[in-house]
């Protein structure tokens, strides 16, 4: 196992589509094993995109079971080829990337997602999942669709008390 | 040498501020870092980081036609300029109330007792004329923790103004 660089923007290839899974073999375990690696050396990352260290495929790693402040949550995860097929409200929240250095930002997230991916044995997995773990899975997704989360950045001052202005007259 | 100073400009809004002004530094050869901007009351208000070869003295009267022209008073004062080390802050307050002389000193000062820094502080007064509520938002690092945050802010609470505590769990991935 290894512990892969990590691209950072504004490296072209993280704004690239990855192509989907279709060998679920010995190389794909390894590079999966690779890339959790990855993540656990990263400072405090609960996710990570293959995408992320060059490899344009439909594979994400999240793991949000060992915050401080608990939340609910699946374990472990390798999600191939994820599709979130059902959303449910938003909600913003702070977030920040391992290829996206010293800078975070408020990003408004669907708050409870299905999703239905495959494992590294290539069978169909599917999960219900809110607030932290949902906010994680879909900023992973993204990076399979070439987004970071720079492209959903809100304000933080207008996030809280947000009220628009009619002018009369006009 | 390059040197960093904090370039504040405050004035009478009006539209093309920010492009002026930022046009007259990078003609001037400077290089622009962080910056805060935000109209306050009718008023445009500019923080912002320049680095530059240019003296303090140098640096005003390179800026000084702009702001001229549209009435900015000028302030420039030399800075270090720590960029790449942002303070990720972990706890959020909302405050809201009747506006009333007090209020900022009252909520800052039992946040700052129970460890509260703040990073980021944006306010408003809302409302109409004659009745006008204070709203403020704040980020900070709470070194004590949120519970110590939540306790200070009783007392606060009590008096009738809102406030709401919401730590911050900055996601990565």
């Amino acid at each position: 196992m290894a512990v892969l660089p990590i691209l950072t923007y504004p490296d072209e290839r993280l704004k690239r589509f990855s192509e989907p899974v279709e060998r679920f073999d010995a190389e794909l375990a390894a590079f999966i094993a690779d890339l959790e690696q990855t993540r656990l050396a990263g400072p405090g990352a609960v996710g990570i995109a293959a995408p992320q260290v060059g490899r344009a495929q439909r594979i994400v790693i999240v793991d949000v079971s060992k915050m401080k402040r608990p939340v609910p949550n699946h374990g472990y995860l390798v999600l191939i080829n994820p599709e979130i097929t059902h959303w449910e409200g938003h909600e913003p929240g702070r977030e920040g990337c391992l290829s996206v250095p010293d800078f975070t930002g408020n990003v408004i997230r669907a708050t409870r997602i299905h999703l239905k991916a495959q494992n590294p044995q290539g069978e169909t997995v599917e999960f219900d999942m809110e607030g932290f773990e949902a906010r994680a899975v879909q900023h992973e997704m993204d990076h399979l669709d070439g987004l970071l989360f720079l492209d959903r950045v809100v304000s933080r001052r207008t996030d809280v008390f947000r009220r628009k202005v009619y002018e009369k007259n006009s | 040498m390059n040197h960093w100073y904090m370039l504040t400009l405050v004035g009478e809004d009006s539209p093309g501020i920010v492009a002026d002004v930022t046009h007259a530094l990078f003609e001037g050869g400077c290089n622009l870092g962080e910056a805060s901007m935000i109209r306050l009351g009718g008023n445009f208000t500019i923080m912002l980081m320049v680095q530059t070869r240019l003296s303090r003295i140098e640096l005003d009267e390179l800026v000084r036609p702009a702001a001229d022209a549209r009435h900015l008073l000028v302030h420039v004062d030399s800075i270090e300029g720590r960029l790449h080390q942002h303070a990720e802050p972990d706890v959020q307050i909302t405050v809201y109330g009747a506006d009333r002389a007090g209020i900022v000193a009252q909520v800052t000062g039992v946040l700052a007792a129970a460890g509260l820094n703040i990073l980021d502080l944006d306010s408003a007064v809302g409302g109409s004329s004659d009745k006008p509520i204070y709203i403020m938002s704040i980020e900070g690092q709470a070194a004590q923790g949120i519970e110590a945050l939540e306790q200070a802010l009783e007392p606060v609470r009590e008096g009738g103004i809102e406030v709401s505590v919401t730590p911050i769990d900055t996601m990565v991935g």
